[in-house]
């Protein structure tokens, strides 16, 4: 019945943003040294405080060494391997109105469920679509500058906003901060800024659609979000990657900044192209994400569900620096095929009363391996800090793996942090009985999985929670031995 | 209805059922009793499909079809309903949920229209009241924590949303106060029909004393060694199983 074969159907089954665009571009031979970064900053026609940015971070990365202590086997990356900047000719300048874009790109975008003319648009979603190393396109900005909100690429943001640039970029994640990051200072291409004034309720869902597509290409965005005081901002990442048999370097940094008061809620769904049954190909996430309460009574909440990449390395962190500030990390990481995962997050608690809650939710399926790997930290300062963490994991045939890394150092007596985690599997009782009420073994799965991770879908905003949902349906579609 | 001929059935590599015949005609009711071990819960899987029960010899054809060809689900589609001897919890997986998916999976394999949220509501609150399970237990997760007869009345309630052609309890009256007892009974009574056939797997009298069967088996080491009407119950009750298997014994 539910055999081996239908594993093997699952494992090869579809991943459906696995096609490729035919765009000419623009792409730089593969290597890296400071010419390549000089060229990424002329390109980009930057001022000369980034590239002296860009540079020190080089300079730093070259004394730097890859990290190995996550639970993940990774096959040596040649860095001189990769193409450092990818792209779509017509893009030229950057984004400018959907009309002069490509009509190939705005058919990628339809392709994979984005589109990008506002009048076909999810209703109250603005998206800046990244293909490559450019944003092509930045919807209903006009609205959103109606409210005083910009929401632009990081590379117009070097123009057009230099001083809050230069104000908040690398002050919470340091270029001096770790391997990958390091790297990305000094070559990030593009990603998406944002910035919500004093007391403004940004009034729509903010996007962020990333696309790779050029092969032996890196991705390495930027993202930066600042929420002044009292201001409000709900901002969502989406990710696909065409079907290649080489392994891709996507090693992208997002800064958060809340200010007193402000509440940052960022939520992302992971679908990069998670390589083939034999664990060939797909991509390598490595990925610093990091939010600063900065402000008292500041918010921030990382709402993850990462489904793709052959090889997931993140820990979306909060540092609770205002008092009574709250940071929040939702995760569900599934992996199946050969993927790995090493995900999970720190919680820096400075601030007194400072609150911080993990929920994080591990699927391992087929030869998958998922690790949780979380910090909470309770600083001398932080009185009467709090931590939850809940930390379960849920196995799907017996050939897979799950792990936990918690580690807790706490220098406040008065601090409190509770830890809980479970290991479930899914039975073959669970699944007779499905089935004998009628339902189809991949809809009993999908419905258990559902089940499990509930608490974290309803983090999502509703129509991603919904997308989300049907991901994990795709992903998981016969996933069991 | 259902025919059950020369059926052998291996475990592990043990042979549980030994060559068993039964013949269950539309709208009759039949009860099994045998002692512990005696292959009862087997037969009840065998039946519905589950993984791990190799048939080495004999047949089971239900409607005109060769049922052990069937997946688990097309069975359910096709009306066998197992209601388990121990139901299986299903964390995390909210009841009503559960009961709406698993009803609708069954209408889609029956080439049904699925039913909306409302029309489900409005069903699903009728069922319940017929099983007498507190609407409570509709918003927790499927048997998590669930009491034995609150499981019990649970997978009654299931059988009564999915309508089946055959229900197969197996001891379901375990582990049930006498209230619950006469609950349980009094819904299956109401679903009593000439179309729908119920095989009850039962250790005591007391059930029966409520569903009154048709047929009266034992089950014995793998086969049914004494068919008869219900008084068959009554004497079994009254002085269990040594008899019979001696009988047989020296036959
Ligand atoms: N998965 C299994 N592995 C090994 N032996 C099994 C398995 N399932 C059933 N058996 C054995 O098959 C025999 C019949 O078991 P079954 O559960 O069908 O009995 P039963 O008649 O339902 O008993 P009870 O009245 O106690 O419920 C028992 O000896 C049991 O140990
Ligand atoms: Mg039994």
């Amino acid at each position: 019945m539910s055999t081996q074969r239908e594993l093997d159907d699952l494992v090869k089954a579809g991943y459906e943003a696995g096609f490729v665009t035919e765009v000419e571009s623009d792409t730089l031979p593969p290597g890296l040294n400071e010419d390549t970064i000089r060229f990424i900053s002329a390109k980009k026609k930057e001022p000369e405080w980034m590239l002296e940015y860009r540079l020190k971070a080089y300079r730093h990365w070259l004394t730097m060494e890859e990290p190995d202590w996550a639970h993940l086997k990774i096959d040596p990356i040649d860095y001189q391997a990769i193409s450092y900047y990818s792209a779509p000719k017509k893009a030229g300048e950057g984004p400018k109105s959907l009309d002069e874009v490509d009509p190939e790109l705005i058919e990628t975008y339809n392709k994979l469920g984005i589109p990008l003319e506002e009048q076909k648009a999810l209703a109250g979603v603005a998206v800046d679509a990244v293909f490559d190393s450019v944003s092509v396109a930045t919807t209903f900005r006009e609205e959103l500058a109606k409210a005083g909100v910009i929401f632009c690429s990081i590379s117009e943001a070097v123009h057009e906003y230099p001083e809050l640039v230069k104000k908040y970029l690398g002050s919470v994640v340091p270029h001096t901060d770790n391997f990958f990051a390091c790297l990305n200072a000094a070559v990030f291409s593009d990603g998406t800024f944002v910035y919500v004034p004093e007391g403004v309720r940004c009034p729509m869902e903010l996007s962020t659609y990333f696309r790779i597509n050029e092969a032996k290409t890196g991705q390495f965005e930027r993202t930066l979000i600042i929420a002044d005081k009292c201001a409000y901002v709900s901002y969502l990442e989406g990710c696909t990657a065409p079907m290649r048999d080489e392994n891709q370097l996507h090693a992208a940094v997002v800064e958060l900044i809340a200010l007193e008061d402000a509440k940052i809620k960022y939520s992302t769904v992971q679908n990069w192209y998670p390589g083939d049954e034999n664990g060939v190909g797909g991509i390598y996430n490595f990925v610093t994400k990091r939010g600063d309460c900065r402000g008292d009574r500041s918010h921030i909440s990382w709402t993850q569900v990462e489904t793709g990449s052959a090889i997931t390395w993140k820990y979306p962190s909060c540092i609770l620096q205002g008092d009574d500030s709250v940071g929040e990390f939702y995760s569900v990481a599934v992996t199946r095929g050969w993927q790995q995962a090493d995900t999970g997050t720190k919680m820096y608690h400075f601030g007194r009363n400072t609150r911080s809650t993990i929920v994080s939710k591990g699927i391992s399926a087929a030869h998958g391996q998922n690790a949780y790997r979380g910090l909470v930290r309770m600083g001398p300062k932080a009185e009467n800090a709090r931590n939850h963490t809940q930390c379960d994991s849920l196995l799907i045939g017996d050939q897979c793996g799950a792990h936990t890394f918690p580690y807790i150092e706490v220098r406040n007596p008065t601090a409190k942090v509770e830890h809980e985690a479970t290991t479930s599997k899914i039975s073959e009782d669970q699944l007779f009985y499905c089935r004998q009420r009628g339902l189809k073994e991949e809809d009993a799965v999908s419905m258990i999985v559902n089940g499990f991770c509930k608490e974290v879908f309803n983090e999502l905003p509703m129509e991603f929670a919904v997308e989300a949902r049907k991901l994990l349906n795709i992903t998981l579609e016969g996933a069991v031995g | 209805m259902l025919s059950i001929k020369n059926l052998h059935v291996n475990v592990e590599g043990k042979e549980i059922l030994r060559g068993l015949n039964l013949e269950i005609g539309k709208g009759e009711v039949h009860a099994i009793m045998g002692p512990n071990g005696s292959g009862k819960s087997t037969l009840s899987y065998v039946l519905a499909g589950r993984d791990g029960y190799e048939v080495t010899e004999g047949e089971v054809i239900f409607e005109g079809k060769n049922l052990l060809e069937m997946e688990p689900e097309e069975r359910a589609w096709a009306g066998v309903f197992l209601a388990m001897q121990y139901p299986v919890e299903l964390p995390g997986v909210n009841n009503m949920t559960f009961l709406r998916e698993a009803l609708n999976a069954v209408r889609k394999g029956r080439g049904e229209e699925e039913l909306d949220a409302v029309a489900f509501m409005k069903l699903i609150r009728e069922k319940a009241e017929l099983v007498k399970l507190p609407e409570k237990l509709l918003k927790r997760s499927v048997n998590a924590g669930f009491s034995g007869g609150e499981k019990k009345r649970n997978e009654i309630l299931q059988m009564a949303l999915l309508e089946p052609k055959l229900a197969i309890l197996d001891e379901t009256d375990s582990g049930l106060d006498i209230d619950a007892l006469r609950v349980v009974a009094e819904g299956v009574n109401s679903l009593r029909s000439p179309e729908r056939s119920f095989l009850v797997i039962t250790h005591y009298q007391r059930l029966l004393d409520y569903i009154e069967p048709d047929h009266v088996h034992v089950l014995a080491h793998g086969q049914i060694i004494r068919s008869g009407d219900k008084s068959l119950a009554l004497e079994l009750e009254e002085k269990g199983y040594g008899w019979i298997l001696e009988e047989e014994a020296a036959a």
